[in-house]
C-alpha cells in the first residue's frame, strides 16, 4: 500500500480520535447542565471544568477537517457535500454552544441564564449527534455517483446507521463527562458523578459498541475484531475502577476504550474512506482520494513536529488547571453598576 | 428574473459569512496585540492604570473573540459543504495552509487564551503574559497561512497540471506567494486601524463622561484637573489616567496602521496591475487605456458597458504611478484587456456538467464595476478618515481632556466603525474583483497561466439551491441575533468601564465575581482563591 496515504489515514483516525477523547468530556458536561445539574451553582461547577479547555479541544475538530481537506481532498468535499443539512446543524450547534459558554455568566438574570444553559445543552447534544452520524457514514457509505456527488436529494443520508452513530457519540461523551467531572470535582457532584457513572456506563455504551460490532460485521479483519474485545474489556475495567473509586485510573480506561475502539472501526473501513453505497467502483479510498505525495509528504513534516508540540502544551493546560473544583469555589453572580449611571440621570439635558 | 440558482446563494453565503466573520477577526487580531502590549508595560512600570487597561481591554476582547471562534468554523466547514467541486480542484494546494492553520495556529491561540484567561493566579506573572503573547503570535501566524490560501487563489504558484488538477510541486513557492507576502502585513495594518479607532471612540466618551459628570474639571490654561466621584465605583484618578492612555494609544496606533496599510497597499496595487489587470482596471473604472486616476465617476448603474462611464474628475498621471511607480506609462484598461482575456481563457464557459445551466455561456470577465469601483474607494476613504480623525482626536486632547461637545463623543464612538468599513470595503472589493473567477489565472506565460478555475464551476453539484438557501437563511438569521447580542454585551461593559472588568474595584465585596485580583499582593482571602481565578 502507499506510505504516505496510509500514514495520513492513520493521522486523520488519530485526530477525530483526538477530538472525542477530549470534546467527548466538554460535550457531555454541556449536556448534563441539563440532565445532571440540580442548580446554577452546580451547573458554574459544571462549566468551570472545562472553561479554560473546551476552545481547545474544538480545535481538534478544525483540525481534523482541515487535514481531511489537505490529505484527502475528495473525501473531504464528497462527505461534506453530501452531509450539507445534517454539518449545517452541527455548525449552528457549536456556534450557540461558544457564545453561550463565553455569554452566559455576562447578565445576571435566570432568564438569561436559562436561554444559554439550553444553548450549551442542546449546542453540546446535536454537535456530537451529528459528528458521529457523519463518522458512522463515512465508514457505511453514501449513495454517491462517480464524481463523488450525493445522489438522492438532501436526506440521501439518512439510515440507521447514522442514528446509530449519532447515539454512540452522544452516549459516549455522556459517560466520559461523568467521569471527568469524577475526576474534576469535588464534594456532592464528584460522588452523584461517580455513581451516575457506574449506574449508566452499561446502557451509554451500548450504542458505540453497537456500531464498532456492525463495522466488523460489514468489513472487519481477525485483528479489528481483537480491538473490539480489547475495547470491551477496557469499558469493563473503567466500570470497576469506578466502583473502587479510583477516577483517575476509570478516566484512562474509557479512554483507553475509545482509542481501541476507534482504531477498531477506521482499520475495519481502511483501506477506503466513503464507500458508495451506489456503486463500488465509486468508492473513495487512500489512492484515489488522497493528494499528491510531494503534498502528504510537506505535512507529514510538519505534523510530526506539530502534533506532539500540540499535545505537550495542552497536557501542560491540564495540570495548570489540575485542581478540583467545587460549589464552594463558586464565587457569587456577577452584576455592576455601570460607571457613568450614577450621574446619568441627574445631569439630562 | 429567475429565482437565484445554487451558485448564487452559494456565493451569497460565502460573502455575508466571511465579512461578518472579518469583523470580528480584524478586532481579535489588533486588540490582542495592543492588550498584549499594555499588559507588558504594566509588568514593567507596575503603575496600576495599565493592569485596569490590560482586565478592561482584555474583557471586551474576549466577548469579541469568541464571536470569531465561533462563526470561524463555518469558514472551514463551508468549502466542502458548498464548494465542492472547488475543494476538489485545488485541495492539493489549498488545503496545507487551512490544516496548517489549525495545526499551527489556532491551537495555539485557544489553548494559550485559556490559559491567559483562567491563569491570572496559577502562573507567574512573566508566564502568564508570555501565553497572552503566545496567543497573539498564533492569531498573527493564522492571518498568514489563511492569506497564503487566498493569495493563492488570486495569484497561482507552485503548482503543475496534473491530470486537470493543480498540483503542488513548490511549498516554498506557496508559502512566500509575492501576493501574499503584502497581503499579510496589509491586513495586519488592517487590524491595528480597527483596534485603533476601537481604543480611541470609547476613551472619548468616557473622557467625556468624566466631565460631563463633572469628574474632571479644566482649569485656566485649558489644562484637565482629573478629579474623583466617591459614589461611582472606580471612577478615581487613575481612571482618568485609563482613559487618556488609551486614547492616546489608539490614536497612535490608527495613524501608524493607514502609514501601514498605505505603504503595502501601495505595493499590492502594483503586483494587483500585473497579477490581475482586469481587477485594476474595474477598480478605476478604466475603460481606456491612460494614466489618470478617476476621483470621480459615474455611469448608468448595472450597466456594465464601458461606453456609459464618464470621469468627471481625473488627475491625471496617478494610475501609472499606482500601477508602475511612475506618471506617464499607459496602463491598460478594460476595452483593450477584454479581447486578450478573451483569447487566452476562452469566449464562453465549456460545454462541461459542471457548469450546469451555464455551461456554453458567454464569459463577462468584467467584475461588477459598481462593486470595484466604490470598494476600492470606501477602503481608502473610511482608512484616511480614520487616520485624519486620530490626529485631530491627539490634537484636541493635547491638555489632557476630550472637549464638552456631545457631537465630537458621537462622531468618535460613530468613528469605531470606519476601519471596520474599510476592512469589509477591500475584502469585497478583492474578492468581487477577482470574478469570474474562484481562481485567477496568473498571466506568467512559463506555463502556469492555464491554472484558473471559474466561479461557475466551483458549487457542489450534489447540493440543492433549496439546501443552500436553508443555510444561508439559517446562518444570516443566527449571525444577525449574535450581532445583537454581541454589541449589546459590549456596550454594557464599556457603560460598566473599567470596573466591570475588575468587580475588585467595587469597595463593597457583595456583587464580587470575578475575584481576579493578580499578583501575590492580592486581597484575596477564601481558600479556595487558586482554583478559579476566573469563574464562567
Amino acid at each position: 500500500m502507499e506510505l504516505l496515504p496510509t500514514i495520513w489515514f492513520i493521522a486523520i483516525a488519530v485526530l477525530w480520535t483526538g477530538y472525542l477523547f477530549l470534546e467527548g468530556f466538554d460535550l457531555g458536561v454541556g449536556m448534563l447542565m441539563k440532565l445532571f445539574a440540580r442548580n446554577n451553582t452546580e451547573r458554574r461547577v459544571l462549566l468551570n471544568t472545562v472553561g479554560p479547555v473546551w476552545d481547545g479541544n474544538e480545535v481538534w475538530l478544525l483540525t481534523a477537517g482541515g487535514a481531511t481537506f489537505a490529505a484527502f481532498p475528495l473525501w473531504y468535499a464528497s462527505l461534506f457535500s453530501a452531509l450539507y443539512l445534517p454539518l449545517l446543524v452541527v455548525l449552528v450547534a457549536l456556534i450557540f454552544r461558544a457564545v453561550a459558554f463565553e455569554y452566559r455568566g455576562k447578565v445576571d438574570t435566570e432568564q438569561w441564564r436559562a436561554r444559554w444553559d439550553w444553548a450549551i445543552a442542546l449546542g453540546s447534544f446535536f454537535a456530537a449527534f451529528g459528528v458521529g452520524a457523519a463518522l458512522a457514514l463515512t465508514t457505511t457509505g453514501l449513495p454517491l455517483n462517480a464524481n463523488g456527488d450525493r445522489e438522492g436529494g438532501p436526506f440521501a443520508w439518512f439510515n440507521g446507521y447514522a442514528v446509530l452513530g449519532g447515539l454512540a457519540v452522544v452516549g459516549f461523551a455522556l459517560v466520559h463527562a461523568l467521569a471527568f467531572l469524577a475526576l474534576k470535582t469535588d464534594g456532592e457532584v464528584r460522588h452523584r458523578a461517580r455513581a451516575w457513572f457506574v449506574r449508566l456506563l452499561p446502557v451509554l455504551l451500548l450504542p458505540i459498541a453497537a456500531w464498532a460490532v456492525t463495522v466488523q460485521v460489514l468489513e472487519g479483519k481477525p485483528w479489528t475484531w481483537a480491538l473490539v474485545l480489547l475495547a470491551v474489556a477496557a469499558a469493563a475495567t473503567a466500570w470497576s475502577m469506578a466502583r473502587k473509586g479510583a477516577e483517575g485510573k476509570a478516566f484512562m480506561a474509557l479512554g483507553a476504550f475509545l482509542a481501541l475502539g476507534s482504531a477498531s472501526i477506521f482499520g475495519a473501513a481502511f483501506p477506503v474512506v466513503l464507500p458508495s453505497t451506489l456503486n463500488e467502483a465509486f468508492d473513495l479510498t487512500i489512492s484515489n482520494a488522497s493528494s499528491s505525495d510531494y503534498t502528504l509528504g510537506l505535512m507529514s513534516a510538519v505534523a510530526a513536529f506539530g502534533l506532539p508540540l500540540v499535545i505537550a502544551y495542552q497536557a501542560w493546560t491540564y495540570w495548570v488547571f489540575r485542581k478540583r473544583v467545587s460549589a464552594a469555589h463558586i464565587p457569587e453572580a456577577h452584576s455592576f453598576l455601570p460607571a457613568i449611571a450614577a450621574k446619568a440621570f441627574s445631569t439630562k439635558g | 428574473m429567475d429565482a437565484l440558482d445554487a451558485l448564487e446563494i452559494a456565493r451569497w453565503q460565502f460573502g455575508i459569512t466571511t465579512v461578518y466573520h472579518f469583523m470580528m477577526v480584524p478586532l481579535t487580531i489588533g486588540l490582542g496585540l495592543v492588550v498584549a502590549v499594555i499588559q507588558t508595560i504594566w509588568h514593567r512600570t507596575g503603575k496600576p492604570e495599565y493592569l485596569r487597561m490590560t482586565k478592561f481591554w482584555g474583557k471586551l476582547f474576549l466577548i469579541n473573540f469568541i464571536m470569531g471562534v465561533a462563526t470561524g468554523i463555518v469558514q472551514e466547514f463551508q468549502f466542502g459543504m458548498a464548494w465542492s467541486e472547488y475543494s476538489r480542484f485545488v485541495g492539493d494546494v489549498f488545503g496545507a495552509p487551512l490544516a496548517l492553520e489549525a495545526l499551527l495556529a489556532f491551537f495555539v491561540e485557544s489553548t494559550f487564551l485559556g490559559l491567559w484567561i483562567f491563569g491570572w493566579k496559577q502562573l507567574k506573572p512573566a508566564i502568564h503574559l508570555a501565553c497572552l503573547w503566545i496567543a497573539v503570535v498564533g492569531s498573527v501566524f493564522s492571518a498568514y497561512f489563511i492569506i497564503v490560501a487566498n493569495s493563492w487563489m488570486q495569484h497561482p504558484v507552485g503548482v503543475e497540471m496534473i491530470d486537470g488538477r493543480p498540483v503542488m510541486t513548490d511549498a516554498w513557492a506557496v508559502f512566500t506567494n509575492n501576493t501574499a507576502l503584502v497581503a499579510v502585513p496589509h491586513t495586519l495594518f488592517g487590524a491595528l486601524a480597527v483596534a485603533g479607532g476601537f481604543l480611541l471612540g470609547i476613551a472619548w466618551y468616557h473622557l467625556w463622561r468624566r466631565r460631563r459628570d463633572g469628574v474632571d474639571t479644566v482649569g485656566a490654561d485649558g489644562k484637565v484637573i482629573a478629579g474623583e466621584a466617591a459614589e461611582i465605583p472606580g471612577r478615581d484618578r487613575d481612571d482618568h489616567k485609563v482613559w487618556l492612555r488609551s486614547l492616546r494609544i489608539g490614536a497612535v496606533v490608527a495613524m501608524i496602521s493607514f502609514a501601514g496599510t498605505a505603504l503595502t497597499g501601495d505595493l499590492q496595487g502594483k503586483l494587483m496591475f500585473e497579477q490581475q489587470p482586469m481587477k485594476m482596471a474595474a477598480a478605476e473604472a478604466a475603460c481606456h487605456d491612460g494614466t489618470g486616476f478617476s476621483v470621480l465617476s459615474i455611469g448608468n448603474i448595472g450597466s456594465q458597458s464601458c461606453d456609459d462611464i464618464v470621469a468627471l474628475i481625473e488627475v491625471p498621471g496617478i494610475l501609472s504611478y499606482l500601477a508602475k511607480g511612475d506618471f506617464t506609462t499607459e496602463v491598460q484598461g478594460v476595452n483593450s484587456l477584454l479581447p486578450e482575456y478573451k483569447e487566452k481563457y476562452g469566449t464562453h464557459l465549456p460545454d462541461n456538467p459542471i457548469y450546469g445551466e451555464r455551461a456554453g455561456q458567454e464569459i463577462d470577465y468584467l467584475p461588477v464595476m459598481e462593486v470595484t469601483y466604490w470598494g476600492f474607494r470606501m477602503m481608502i476613504g473610511f482608512g484616511g478618515l480614520a487616520a485624519l480623525a486620530a490626529l485631530v482626536a491627539l490634537w484636541l486632547t493635547r491638555k489632557g481632556t476630550v472637549p464638552e461637545s456631545k457631537w465630537l463623543m458621537r462622531l468618535a464612538v460613530i468613528g469605531i466603525l470606519a476601519p471596520f468599513g474599510a476592512n469589509a470595503a477591500g475584502w469585497i472589493f478583492t474578492e468581487m474583483g477577482r470574478q469570474p473567477f474562484v481562481v485567477a489565472p496568473n498571466p506568467d506565460p512559463s506555463g502556469i497561466d492555464q491554472v484558473f478555475m471559474f466561479t461557475a464551476a466551483a458549487v457542489s453539484p450534489g447540493v440543492s439551491a433549496g439546501e443552500l438557501m436553508t443555510s444561508l437563511v439559517t446562518l444570516t438569521a443566527i449571525y444577525a441575533v449574535l450581532l445583537v447580542v454581541e454589541v449589546k454585551l459590549l456596550v454594557k461593559y464599556i457603560r460598566g468601564g473599567v470596573v466591570s472588568a475588575m468587580p475588585e474595584l467595587v469597595h463593597a465585596p457583595v456583587d464580587e465575581n470575578e475575584d481576579a485580583t493578580p499578583g501575590p499582593g492580592g486581597p484575596g482571602g477564601k481558600p479556595a482563591d487558586d482554583v478559579l481565578a476566573f469563574a464562567y
